[in-house]
């Protein structure tokens, strides 16, 4: 199994290990509750250095990105600045969802899924054919996330000189100092970074975080934070059959400019979704599950990913359900048929909930 | 490495059973179990009066991770439920030998248990 620079750091920490995808990771370090209150009211943080970082240089660079994701890289104008987007197959499904910074035009980093990684390679490097674009997977970097309100405080005490860099960032756009990249973006509804820097100063960098009193944080909690957040997990809420517009991510598809022929547009384009994402909450007991059945006023859907939402003491899911479904729905859970309603994703945002 | 009391008997499926020596027994998930369920977060219990036949699932523990049944060891009543777990199924977790008991039953007898030793045998 493939293990990150931190590997020594999550034993060390009593991490729980598991096999992810291939990669040795830490699930949890004792309970995956607490690690999930500890971001949404203080700080914590993730290793994610199994996630893939890929460099673009070039003088075609741009014109690259603008066929190979379906949002458009021109809405990136100033150094830093981050985008999320799909990258789609010629039939409109998703062959990843990834954020790409912009450095220059010459110039943007993208963060890619790791159980992706092999595959998006070989797809990016076909697309790639005739441009004039230099393509590198940046595999000596390590990429620790650092997220909750007290987050990025705890990230200038850590790391020296980082705030004079990343101060004043705003959400959703990076800086650099040398081979240190801080974004800041995350995956848990609150305010923090990701950092990228290189493996050799990550476990350093972990020690420093520790003491300055920011709490590692597993694949567990990962996960509840993301859901509660509403954020999709790609292979749950989308994969290769199922297209953007399916997935609630219509919003990451950019057709404003009808010259840009990016891969995926045409079959977008004559698609009709019939199913789209919502979120579940359940009102009684019990943890709705992956893949457990949905019956709505408008035919049956699919959990795509459910949990407990320790953050509101209830079971919540996103799943995907014939579009126009609303109101009350029933779950099908271990055999009995339990109420649920149907709501607007995110269910938690920066310690609030949004969700009835 | 997980905790085993030697005052007790355990079952194949990771649920521990103490004889408290009158006819009714008390029975909960091992130490072991609770670790590989992680943190509980729903406890379903039966009601006080309420049978159960040998091999019906009688009680499930939920955590964030997974959903568990627990299985009558015995054809049983039940003769307690920890109501504590409502409010708290972290007890699970955090005291599975003693606060996180889930039922105390009545049953003629109970068998086919390991002793404390053979389960830990049963973990490596």
């Amino acid at each position: 199994m493939k293990r990150t620079p931190l590997y020594q750091a999550h034993l060390d920490s009593n991490g729980k290990m598991v096999d992810f995808g291939g990669w040795e990771m830490p699930l949890n370090y004792g309970s995956q509750l607490e690690e999930h209150h500890q971001v949404r009211s203080d700080a914590g943080m993730f290793d994610v250095s199994h996630m893939s970082v890929v460099d673009f240089r070039g003088a075609e660079a741009k014109a690259f990105l603008r066929i190979l994701i379906a949002n458009d890289v021109d809405k990136l104008q100033t150094q830093g600045k981050a985008l999320y987007s799909c990258m789609l197959n010629e039939a409109g499904g998703v062959v990843d969802d990834l954020i790409v910074y912009y450095q220059d035009d010459e110039y943007y980093r993208m963060v890619i899924n790791a159980g992706t990684t092999h595959k998006d390679m070989a797809w990016i490097d076909a697309q790639a054919h005739g441009f004039d674009v230099v393509i590198e997977l940046m595999s000596d970097l390590a990429m620790i996330a650092v997220q909750g309100p007290n987050a990025r405080e705890k990230v200038f005490t850590a790391m020296a000189g980082v705030e004079e860099v990343a101060g004043a960032l705003k959400p959703f756009n990076a800086a650099s100092l040398g081979a240190l990249f801080v974004a800041r973006t995350g995956y848990t509804g609150e305010d923090g970074f990701e950092i990228m820097l290189p493996a050799s100063s990550a476990e350093f960098t972990w020690k420093m975080l520790l003491e300055a009193g920011v709490k590692p944080c597993g694949l567990g909690a990962r996960d509840t934070l993301r859901l509660e957040a509403g954020m999709s997990l790609y292979g749950s809420e989308m994969d290769e059959g199922v297209s953007p517009l399916e997935a609630a991510l219509a919003w990451t598809v950019d057709l404003s400019d009808e010259s840009r022929e990016f891969v995926g547009r045409e079959a977008l384009e004559k698609l009709t979704p019939e199913k789209t994402i919502v979120g579940l909450v359940l009102e009684g007991k019990g943890v709705i599950r992956d893949h457990n059945q949905v019956f709505t006023d408008f035919g049956e859907g699919e959990v795509t990913s459910g949990t407990f939402s320790p953050t509101m003491g209830k079971a919540i899911a996103l799943a995907s359900v014939p579009k126009g479904s609303k109101g009350l729905c029933e779950i099908e859970m271990r055999g009995k048929r339990v109420s649920a309603k149907i709501v607007k994703p995110p269910f938690v945002r920066n310690g609030k909930i949004l969700v009835n | 490495m997980s905790e085993v009391r030697d005052d007790r008997q355990y079952t194949e499926t990771h649920e521990w059973i103490l004889d408290n020596g009158d006819g009714t027994y008390t029975m909960g998930v091992t130490d072991h179990a609770q670790a590989l369920l992680g943190d509980m977060v729903f406890v379903e219990l039966p009601s006080v009066g309420d049978e159960a036949s040998q091999e019906d699932e009688f009680c499930v523990v939920e955590s964030v991770k997974a959903a568990s049944g627990v299985y009558a060891p015995a054809d049983l009543e039940i003769v307690a439920a920890n109501e504590a777990l409502d409010d708290a199924p972290e007890l699970v977790n955090s005291s599975c030998y003693d606060d996180g008991w889930l039922v105390k039953f009545k049953a003629d007898a109970v068998e086919d248990l390991m002793s404390a030793q053979d389960y830990t045998g049963t973990l490596d």
